[in-house]
């Protein structure tokens, strides 16, 4: 697609703060692709050596839950109870379990 | 859940408000919740990028290297929490181009304070110490703002914002420990600058009815007055510190409500600017278009590079 002078489509910025960590969403940039996208969230979002690592994702390439169906959607996590430690007795004086 | 009431789907919007919960981009909000939103964050947006043209006035003629790459770092800064609101602006269904171009044939406004020029260097001085902030303890209060995207930039706007202000009292320490002509400059710029920063606050609470939306919406927590006295009870002691006088005979402090007392706001002179008569509004604006205009080559040469490597890939 041939692009004109606009402002460019939005590309999604995740950041690594520091090594070990997830990368995570800080915001958006715009640019005409992924190198330029990379330079602009570099400039927007690690003025202060925020960033160990950055990922632009084209915002028009993430699928997203909606929000009107987050209660059928996230239902079936809803009643198991048991796929947490909590749900399960340990007797008093057992130790490291 | 398709068979809610628009009601319901209010009654809802606003329980998750009441919650202290967020609004996301894809939840369902009313139509004056986002156009309400998409007002506020673009002028905020429009706030910081025109911002940075009285500061950018001294960028070459600051007096050291220190300053200067202060200067050069705060002004960068601007540029980048323009980009930051204008992102979370964009997630509420403006373009951005819509935006800037609202801006450039003056639908959209900006913050009044930037229609005052910076005369002298201590301007840079009192535009960090008071126009900084005021602006901040505005934008704290709007780092817990309903709507998600705007409340996470300005808590990284905050974060980032502390050290404009700490730069701008420090050129005013200076200037007020030096000369005596130097001490008169602090005196001077205080002079101009102290009662359009107390205007950044908008109107008194009585004259200010759109703030009852956004007070319910939880998008202002706190009344206009409200924060104003917060900047009056914080810079006052500042400025006796800098031995430098605030420009308003009624200003004392008051025991009984362990505030400070302040004298009246001339809203006349704030309608008059902001409707379009101050010292620079012409001159802000043709600077904005102009740069505009002058970086068109910059994008395009941007995106013809893109198209190159596109069809090059294909």
């Amino acid at each position: 697609m041939e692009q004109k002078d606009s402002q460019w489509p939005v590309w999604e910025v995740f950041i690594q703060s520091k090594s070990g960590q997830p990368h995570k969403h800080v915001g958006s940039v715009h640019a005409p692709d992924s190198e330029t996208a990379l330079l602009n969230a570099r400039d927007v979002y690690t003025r202060r050596n925020e960033g160990t690592s950055i990922w632009v994702v084209p915002a028009q390439s993430i699928t997203a839950s909606t929000p009107e169906e987050v209660g059928p959607f996230f239902d079936p996590a809803n009643d198991k109870v048991y796929r947490h430690p909590t749900f399960y007795e340990v007797p008093e004086g057992v130790k490291y379990i | 859940m398709a068979n809610l009431t628009p009601q319901d789907q209010e009654n809802k919007f606003q329980e998750k408000i009441d919650a202290n919960l967020y609004i996301e981009p894809k939840d369902w909000m009313m139509d004056r919740y986002r156009h309400n939103l998409i007002r506020q964050i673009s002028q905020h947006a429009h706030s910081e990028i025109v911002g940075m043209l009285p500061e950018g006035n001294w960028i070459t003629r600051a007096p050291n290297l220190r300053r200067k790459a202060a200067l050069l770092a705060k002004v960068q800064d601007e540029a980048g929490h323009g980009l930051y609101l204008y992102s979370a602006a964009e997630t509420l269904g403006i373009s951005r181009e819509e935006m800037i171009n609202q801006l450039h044939t003056g639908k959209a406004k900006y913050s009044n304070i930037f229609n005052y020029p910076t005369l002298t260097w201590a301007d840079i001085g009192a535009v960090g110490w008071l126009v900084d902030g005021a602006a901040i303890i505005n934008q704290v209060m709007l780092q817990r703002a309903s709507y998600g995207p705007y409340a996470r930039a300005m808590i990284r706007i905050c974060r980032e914002e502390s050290f404009h202000q700490r730069q701008g009292f420090e050129i005013m320490m200076t200037l007020s420990n030096g000369t005596k002509e130097q001490k008169a400059m602090a005196q001077d710029a205080l002079n101009r600058w102290w009662w359009p920063s107390m205007m950044m606050f908008g109107p008194n609470d009585k004259d200010s009815p759109n703030s009852a939306d956004m007070t319910k919406w939880r998008v202002k927590r706190e009344s206009n007055d409200e924060l104003r006295q917060r900047f009056v009870d914080r810079v006052a002691p500042q400025a006796d510190f800098l031995g430098i006088k605030i420009p308003d005979e009624k200003l004392k402090w008051n025991a009984d409500t362990q505030h400070y007392n302040f004298g009246e706001i001339n809203w006349d002179e704030f309608h008059h600017v902001i409707s379009g008569h101050g010292p620079c509004n012409r001159e802000r604006m043709e600077a904005r278009i102009k740069a505009h205009e002058e970086g068109k080559w910059v994008r395009d040469a941007a995106a013809a590079y893109a198209n190159k490597k596109r069809s090059k890939a294909a």
